[in-house]
């Protein structure tokens, strides 16, 4: 299995799961989400049973499972197409009829079906399928006929989603990864939303061959996202300003594998403005002239970063003590079993000191505890001639603030606030409107091209 | 505008030189594509400008004209392209260029499949999100445009990713040859529900599509068509909404009370501390949205090919 970590990032093979590999586990059609990680013994939790995920592995990513009864108890088993294409929704064949029915002599006093809860546990004894079940409560509700064929629809979807529930295998990409979090984590993720996720990376003229400057306080996404578009050339520089790197949790759910994790690498602000050989030049009290003892230390830092990760334990619970039982993290012993690939190595000295010849060639802050203009002004004179930036924030005043001192001190162009807005739409035959939730806020982006000013020395 | 290779990155040390296509930035949303060649002169309404006195500085300079007038000179990116291409049809902005990139899942190394190619603004993004490894196969059944589109593609020095092919998508569909190596699609087209089919054939299993219509009566009938191949179908709206920000002098009155309030005409201008009514002027940086928005431009649609089992 350890074998299909050489071609992992070949856009082909990875739209099969393999062992080791983390996957996004979508119940019940976007109800529920899990991101897991396919090992010989894990599992996922539906209702009140523990179903092992062995199934999963090995099938191509978008497969659908479906909870299946059989002798030796319920598991997860694959669905075929034709079994697939069995949901209403899903039927080409519409005709859009007189609908005569309507819900006037409905009345909701759960005295409509027959079936008592123990009924059901014995047709499930017996062996019936989810299938034969729903339309065994079908067959028992006196109000079903009543009901208009919308409705029967939502009907029959609702019982499908809790005797016969749906297990989607995803393939955790940055969209993926990023939505699932803004649902159910946002504030870990500073409320990015994907659309404006989407933007910082376009703003930034994200692409192969480039050196990126990050500063990421928002677990590890935007440098997943960041690391993800370059495909495994150029850099991806995790910076960070004050003594510790930020959590890069995130970054292991991408199923990035060598290529990829090579090039995302940590620096601290002071070992990029330090000049070598110089110790009157040192900023920060974790920077050492010789190449030797700055190694060391950088594989005590990242160290240090990996156990910080492997608990999840200091920065994440003081944002969101509860709900962590739903990203299960590998122990140390499948750590090393899979060989997940780690990123996130300290930078060497040979690529910070091309960063200083040559700039980076672009830069993305989504800092929500630093000082956006001092962060800002700090970073800039590190970025190439003509580079493009995007600061993301959730308050509109530090932007306003940065927009308004990078324009009074001549140091880029094309500045703009940009808030994006983002709804969907339920399309449906004779149903189609914007969707009842919404989204209301994602972010602000501040971004800018930056320009020489022989002005301003 | 690509780095197709390390050799050709941004960084200080690369120069304008001649043959180099430059942005030239006026103000805010005034800028213009200019390629830098030693004998030529660019002319707006700050000056005449030699090119010659571009080359050799480096990208983000300022630069001035006879007459005094500046303009700056940055080096090209797709967004910028984006906003100074010449618009033969209707073009995608960067909201929802940016979205359809994430949300079609392309990565370097995708194959993408592109119709109408139109002016070529979403294509020059497609192309910077599977460089340097994937390729961009975009069609237009409009052959003088498929033209237009191929020289902004050797312009912006992309033309080695993308290939531009005359074709009637609608009638015809995507060609064989490509049959399931797509991962992705991306449709701009009238009756994009006709080209269904053609693009379920092209792509792989779990691969990504999406379809961008003005009307909503469009995207039903692509839904219903994508229906029976496709799943996750999901459709959305996006916009950029752009902010102001001004220094804002604040006139406040201090003294009994201490309370800012609207002020006639004053005289003093500096704080007096001899008299008893004192004035400090102060200032604040303010935001407010901006008047005006681009209201639509597109619903974009979503889907992914089923897997067969």
């Amino acid at each position: 299995m350890s074998g299909n970590q050489s071609n992992v990032d070949s856009v082909q093979s990875r739209r099969v799961t393999w062992e080791g590999c983390s996957v996004l586990l979508d119940i019940n059609d976007g109800d529920r989400l899990v991101f897991s990680r396919l090992t010989e013994n894990s599992t996922l939790k539906i209702g009140k049973k523990n179903y092992s995920l062995r199934p999963l592995i090995g099938c191509p990513f978008g497969s659908l499972f479906q909870v299946e009864y059989g002798a030796e108890g319920s598991k997860l088993s694959r669905l075929l197409r034709s079994a697939e294409v069995s949901n209403i929704e899903d039927n080409g064949d519409y005709q859009p009829v007189e609908e005569h029915r309507d819900n006037r002599e409905l009345v909701d006093n759960n005295k409509a079906q027959s079936l008592s809860g123990e009924d059901i546990e014995e047709l499930r004894r017996q062996g019936a399928t989810g299938d034969e079940i729903i339309e065994a409560l079908i067959a028992n509700s006196a109000t079903f006929e009543k009901k208009t064929a919308f409705s029967q629809e939502k009907y029959r979807l609702k019982k499908q989603k809790k005797y016969a529930p749906r297990v989607l295998l995803r393939r955790p990409v940055a969209r993926s990864i990023c939505e699932t979090y803004f649902t159910k984590y946002p504030a870990r993720i500073g409320f990015m939303r994907v659309d404006t996720l989407s933007l910082l990376l376009s703003m930034a003229n994200v692409a192969a061959n480039s050196d990126i400057l990050v500063v990421d306080m928002v677990g590890g996404l935007l440098t997943g996202a960041v690391a993800e578009r370059m495909g495994g050339s150029g850099y991806v520089c995790n910076m960070y300003l004050e003594s510790s790197p930020y959590p890069m949790d995130i970054v292991r759910m991408f199923n990035f594998g060598d290529e990829i994790c090579k090039r995302i690498v940590r620096t601290s602000l002071s070992d990029l403005c330090s000049v070598q050989n110089d110790p009157s030049e040192q900023m920060g009290h974790d920077v050492s002239i010789q190449n030797d003892p700055s190694e060391q230390m950088g594989h005590d830092v990242s160290a240090t970063a990996n156990s910080s990760n492997e608990q999840m334990c200091s920065h994440e619970t003081l944002t969101e003590p509860s709900g962590m039982e739903e990203i299960a993290l590998p122990s140390e012993n499948e750590v090393s079993k899979c060989k997940i690939p780690k990123a996130g190595d300290k930078a060497s000295q040979e690529t910070i000191d091309l960063w200083k010849a040559n700039g980076f060639s672009s830069l993305i802050v989504a800092a929500p505890e630093l000082d956006t203009w001092n962060t800002v002004k700090d970073l800039m004179p590190h970025l190439s001639h003509s580079a493009p930036f995007a600061i993301y924030h959730q308050y509109l005043q530090p932007l306003a603030t940065c927009m308004h001192r990078l324009q009074s001190e001549k140091m880029a162009v094309g500045l703009q606030i940009s808030e994006p807005w983002l709804r969907e739409y339920q399309v449906l035959p004779s149903r189609t409107h914007p969707c009842m939730q919404m989204s209301a806020f994602g972010g602000y982006i501040l971004s800018g091209v930056k320009i020489c000013n022989p002005e301003s020395a | 505008m690509l780095a197709l290779d390390t050799s050709k990155k941004l960084s200080f040390s690369k120069l304008i030189a001649s043959g180099d296509l430059v942005i030239v930035y006026e103000r805010h949303e005034t800028m213009k594509a200019v390629k830098v060649c030693e004998g030529s002169v660019f002319q707006n309404r700050f000056g005449m400008f030699k090119h010659s006195h571009w080359i050799g500085l480096p990208f983000g300079s300022k630069v001035y004209s006879n007459k005094s007038g500046y303009v700056y000179l940055l080096a090209p990116s797709p967004e910028l392209w984006t906003l100074v291409l010449s618009h033969r049809t209707q073009i995608l902005y960067i909201a929802d260029i940016s979205f359809v990139i994430m949300y079609l899942e392309i990565v370097p190394g995708c194959l993408v499949l592109e119709s109408g190619t139109g002016s070529g603004s979403l294509t020059t993004s497609l192309v910077r999100a599977v460089a340097p490894t994937g390729h961009v196969h975009t069609f237009d059944f409009h052959e003088q445009r498929a033209a237009s589109a191929r020289e902004d593609f050797e312009r912006t020095g992309v033309s080695s990713m993308v290939t531009v092919g005359v074709r009637d998508i609608q009638g015809k569909g995507f060609p064989d040859e490509l049959c399931g190596l797509a991962d992705a699609v991306f449709l701009d087209l009238p009756q994009p529900w006709l080209v269904i089919v053609s693009a379920a054939k092209m792509l792989k299993p779990d691969a990504t599509l999406c379809s961008f219509s003005p009307c909503i009566e469009q995207v039903q009938r692509s839904c219903e068509a994508l229906r029976t191949n496709f799943t996750d179908i999901r459709t959305f709206e996006v916009l950029l909404r752009t902010y102001e920000v001004r220094e804002v002098k604040i006139n406040s009155m201090r003294g009994q009370g201490g309370s800012p309030c609207q002020q006639p005409p004053c005289k003093r201008r500096h704080t007096n501390e001899g008299s008893d009514k004192q004035e400090s002027v102060s200032s604040a940086i303010m935001a407010r949205p901006s008047a005006e928005a681009r209201g639509h431009t597109g619903y974009l649609t979503f889907a992914r090919l089923r897997c067969s089992a």
